[in-house]
């Protein structure tokens, strides 16, 4: 059978033109995570949650989060996966570094998870409710790569 | 005050993986000419048109104006929902409320995809937070995954529990045209298939296909001239509930439980599991079967498995789930919630052939769709009072 050559349209090797603002609350989660390897919550003044990521709202009370919390660095880890299966990632264009651990993580002092990759070099020891402790890069960019993965503690 | 709505005519096309003979369009004519048929009405009859998919797994926006040929939109008020995996729940709750205004009689309502034209899991990644959520984002299996994970873990479950369910929808599947997998598969099977995320195997989760799905709604004022039996939609009910993927609740759908519970209060459903006939259950992989049935109400929390393996949930059980096969067995993801309310609406109208659950007086249907949202739609052989 004669081989189909099939069309494919590719986005060629410029960026691609989107540039997010992460907002105030965001900044300050990134630029203390820069700076000083600090994480920064937010709760909220009605039902008392720690969010992480930070944000300016708490969407089920509806009022604004006012009360800046550090909370970890270390933490528990609430659920995970280990993502076997290969796929292009939209971010960079390349394949994602699978197999890698994705964890739930929630820090000391936090109420929601926040998702990061974990260690997988001996994947029995990755379960829900061990403690994790995060791995920081030693150049720090203001991105959440300024943490490069947790590290299980237990 | 909002006028009766019913469900007077369906189409599907026969779903697959790759429809490469066909553009956009030309599959969205197959499910609207079926489903024009099916209720024995002409374009002409068509007062409106509500359409939909995820516009960012073809890559092309606004399918409400490049469709018309196929659609029948020409020079007709046409409008586009889109929310992700609810899409087609989406459309089928918007042409409810649409089709309620009493500004339009006979609503074509048309949920679509082509998942073969891209890469399904790259474009699902950006719904989701570019700076929050990307990094270790893997689409919707590895979410699902964590959400397995946990459940399994506090009720202490296997992924044998699991591959029950999707057992029992591929076998439901194969009496359904339909459907794109349609072979039967066993618990060993599925064990046996590879793991793709932790605890979730490649037989636990939906396919990718290509397909399109049209319904035909009608008010009151004209729905049983049309059809003589036609599916009442009785009420509809969604939550969202998160921003972020971490926000969620673990091993449990929050969406779900108050969505099932406000529709259940609404129709006045006092015990789900022994009034309803028969669910079709947006259930993206099988653990969903397990843990979305208890988020319902229809099975205590912790209790579902046990409840899956008692066949309970098969054809010819207490309350058969998926006759059709589900979303494990035909997956258009665009369309994959307006099947599901297809499907149901079949039941309640006798005309589901090999797959009828016999008796039907009640049916559920529902959409599930991002950050662990839900909507979920109930219809009934009875005008609703």
């Amino acid at each position: 059978m004669a081989e189909i050559e099939r069309l494919v349209i590719h986005s060629g090797e410029g960026g691609q033109p989107f540039n997010y603002a992460v907002g105030l609350h965001g900044s300050k989660f990134l630029t203390e995570l820069r700076d000083n390897k600090r994480l920064m919550g937010i709760r909220c003044p009605a039902c008392g949650k720690v969010y992480i990521p930070p944000r300016r709202v708490c969407g089920a009370c509806f009022v604004e989060n006012t009360e800046w919390v550090e909370v970890g660095p270390k933490g528990v880890i609430g659920t995970y996966t280990i993502v076997r299966y290969a796929f292009i990632d939209p971010e960079t264009g390349h394949q994602k570094p699978v197999p890698y651990g994705y964890g739930f993580i929630r820090f000391d002092g936090a109420d929601t998870y926040f998702q990061h990759f974990v260690e997988i070099t001996d994947e029995s020891r990755l379960k829900i409710g061990v403690r994790v402790e995060p791995v920081f890069a030693e150049e720090r960019k203001g991105t959440i790569r300024d943490i490069l993965y947790f590290k299980i503690l237990d | 005050m909002a006028k009766r709505v019913a469900v007077v005519g369906t189409g599907q096309t026969f779903h697959k993986s790759h429809r490469p003979d066909v553009n956009g369009q030309e599959l969205i004519n197959e499910a609207v000419q079926r489903a024009l048929e099916d209720a024995d009405l002409t374009l002409k009859d068509i007062d409106a048109i509500v359409i939909g998919n995820m516009d960012h797994f073809e890559g092309i926006n606004y399918v409400d104006c490049w469709s018309v040929d196929g659609s029948g939109g020409t020079m007709k008020p046409i409008i586009k929902l889109t929310t992700g995996g609810t899409t087609g729940s989406t459309l089928a709750i918007g042409g409810y409320h649409i089709t309620a205004s009493g500004l339009f009689d006979k609503v074509l309502v048309i949920g679509w995809e082509k998942n073969s034209e891209s890469d399904t899991t790259g474009a699902i990644t950006t719904a989701f937070d570019p700076v929050w959520d990307r990094l270790v984002f893997a689409g919707a299996i590895a979410a699902l995954a964590a959400e397995g994970m946990a459940y399994m873990t506090e009720f202490g479950i296997t992924d044998r529990d699991a591959a029950r369910v999707s057992v029992r929808d591929r076998k439901h599947a194969c009496n359904n045209p339909h459907a794109q997998l349609r072979k039967e598969i066993t618990i060993e099977d599925v064990l046996a298939s590879p793991m793709l995320s932790d605890p979730v195997h490649l037989l636990d989760v939906c396919p990718r296909t290509d397909g399109a799905c049209a319904v035909i709604m009608a008010s009151e004022d004209v729905a049983e001239k049309i059809c003589p039996n036609p599916a009442w939609i009785w009420g509809t009910a969604n939550r969202h509930t998160y921003t972020y993927v971490g926000d969620f609740k673990l091993g449990e759908i929050d969406s779900m439980k108050y969505a099932a519970a406000e529709l259940w209060k609404k129709c006045g459903i006092r015990e789900p599991r022994k009034e309803i006939d028969v669910i079709e259950l947006y259930q993206p992989y099988s653990f969903a079967g397990i843990i979305w049935i208890e988020a319902m109400g229809i099975i205590p929390r912790g209790k579902g498995s046990e409840y899956i393996w008692s066949g309970a949930t098969d054809m010819g059980g207490e309350l058969p789930i998926n006759p059709s096969g589900g979303v494990i067995a035909c997956n258009p993801i665009g369309a994959t919630g307006l099947i599901r309310c297809a499907e149901a609406c079949g039941q309640i109208r006798g005309k589901a052939d090999q797959r009828q659950v016999p008796d039907v007086k009640l049916a559920v249907s529902t959409g599930f769709g991002g950050c662990y949202w839900t909507d979920i739609l109930l219809y009934g052989k009875k005008k609703p009072s």
